[in-house]
């Protein structure tokens, strides 16, 4: 059963709009000076993947229809999007 | 008179001191000018599925797959006259999968190649200026398996702000090949014959390229002592041939064809990232993604790890992973489609289904090194993942890094 696109560009348009949102929210954090940060330094407290995942994140890619925003494969590079 | 001597003598020790001050070289912040060796991070992975919803058969038969990926970083850095430092990072990936469903690209499960074999080597350079805190990077990607060729590129920069927070933008194109291997019954007469020797005999097969263009931004912000978080956006353009020619369709009078998708695709995957420092001893990392694009299919995706530290250098990490996605517009099941369908699809990559992901992982980091070697942090996870399609799977990982 087919549905059409309608509303493609509003949704993205909106979920383009919420992301800078959440940006301008970011920005007004409270300062956090060096020495606070020792929490923040832990490796793992890092925002990007665990190398471990790398292979993990091209599985649920080639079982899924999305990707992407994760540091992963958005596309291309093999047979399976 | 006494005065005087002791004051002269008093002098005299004072200068001693002085020279005896020895000029020691302060190694701790050594920064070599040459490209010298930093690490190698090896990281591999068994995976094992089961279904019965293959495309090639048309949705239905084995997705039965075990893949045995590898990769291995070495990075090198060294720094410039202008102390900014580069570092060069090369890897290789080997992956081998056997899929049963290979078989049933002939027509009668005969096909003899029922496994593959995937070599990715890449090469990744980025120079960062701590002074002003930015960095620009660019790299290459090659990958290269039986049915399929891909050349990769890309660059990014990153620029920190004053308050915590750094903006990333990257861009990168992959220029594929899709090699046209069609199911049995749709190759060009006399072009599957049998050799001398029993094997198949066919042609050199045509292909037909892809491409796909993304650029990402992302935007990350340390909003508290113990809460940090990120936001990641990519906006993905592909063209050219983005199905595959061995993936079947079968029509509610029966008869079969090749799967038919449109020549684009634009995605926009969202995600929000949030890492919470909770307590002396539990690290939180929570992921959400919200996903459309113009085939109509909507997913949510999100997940919760909890790394405990059961020491400072040994933590073990539950997670957790939902998923749920809309149906593609040009998806249907077996024997679903109409003929005068425009597009049409039977690969459950693209139906509607939701999913979960759980498991744990272990890491062990001292900072000596693993029994005092070179091997500086060791990091073990497996995951079980289910669909609502009663598509099943299973992962091992282990992650050796060495300094």
């Amino acid at each position: 059963m087919k549905k059409k696109n309608v509303g493609f560009a509003g949704r993205a348009v909106v979920a383009t709009g919420m992301a800078v949102a959440v940006t301008l929210l970011f920005a007004a954090c409270s300062p956090v000076k060096e020495y606070q940060k020792n929490r923040l330094n832990d490796s793992e407290m890092s925002l990007s993947n665990r190398k471990v995942e790398k292979n993990e994140l091209n599985f649920q890619s080639y079982r899924e229809g999305s990707s992407g925003a994760n540091g992963g494969k958005t596309g291309g590079g093999c047979g399976c999007n | 008179m006494k005065r005087i001597c002791l004051t002269v003598v008093g002098l005299y020790f004072l200068f001693l001191h002085a020279f005896s001050q020895v000029e020691t070289k302060d190694t701790s912040t050594f920064k070599p000018r040459k490209l010298t060796f930093d690490e190698a991070n090896l990281v591999s992975s068994y995976y094992t599925q089961n279904g019965d919803h293959s495309a090639i058969q048309g949705g239905i038969g084995s997705e039965k797959v075990t893949d045995l990926a590898n990769g291995l970083d070495l990075k090198w850095v060294a720094w410039d006259a202008k102390q900014r430092k580069n570092s060069l990072t090369a890897g290789m990936g080997v992956d081998h999968h056997t899929a049963a469903s290979q078989a049933w690209i002939s027509k009668t499960g005969a096909s003899r190649r029922t496994d593959g074999l995937r070599l990715y080597p890449s090469l990744d350079w980025t120079r960062e200026n701590e002074q002003k805190g930015s960095s620009i990077g660019a790299g290459l990607y090659y990958s290269n398996e039986f049915n399929y060729k891909s050349v990769g590129l890309n660059a990014g920069v990153t620029q920190k702000t004053k308050n915590n927070g750094e903006f990333g933008l990257k861009a990168s194109a992959y220029f594929d090949q899709v090699t046209l291997i069609l199911p049995s019954e749709f190759e060009p007469a006399g072009a599957y014959r049998i050799g001398n020797n029993g094997e198949e005999r066919h042609p050199n097969y045509g292909s037909s390229p892809r491409q796909t263009y993304t650029a990402s931004f992302s935007f990350s912000q340390v909003i508290n002592s113990r809460l940090q978080g990120s936001l990641l956006l990519d906006l993905v353009e592909q063209h050219g041939y983005l199905g595959l020619p061995f993936h079947r369709v079968y029509f509610t009078d029966g008869t079969d064809s090749i799967e038919k998708l449109p020549a684009n695709r634009f995605k926009l995957p969202i995600g929000l990232r949030l890492n919470y420092f909770f307590g002396d001893n539990v690290i939180l990392r929570g992921y959400y993604r919200y996903y459309l694009d113009n085939w109509g299919l909507r997913s949510h995706t999100a997940s919760l790890e909890a790394s405990v530290k059961l020491t400072p250098f040994f933590s073990v990490t539950p997670f957790y992973r939902y998923y749920t996605q809309t149906a593609a517009d040009y998806f249907a099941a077996y024997e679903q489609h109409l003929k005068t369908d425009g597009y049409y699809s039977s690969n459950y990559a693209l139906a509607a289904f939701n999913s979960s992901y759980f498991g744990a992982g272990i890491r062990l980091a001292p900072p000596k090194g693993i029994f005092d070697s070179h091997l500086k942090m060791l990091e073990l996870r497996y995951g079980h993942y289910t669909q609502s399609t009663d598509l099943v799977s299973d992962v091992i990982s282990l992650n050796l890094q060495f300094k």
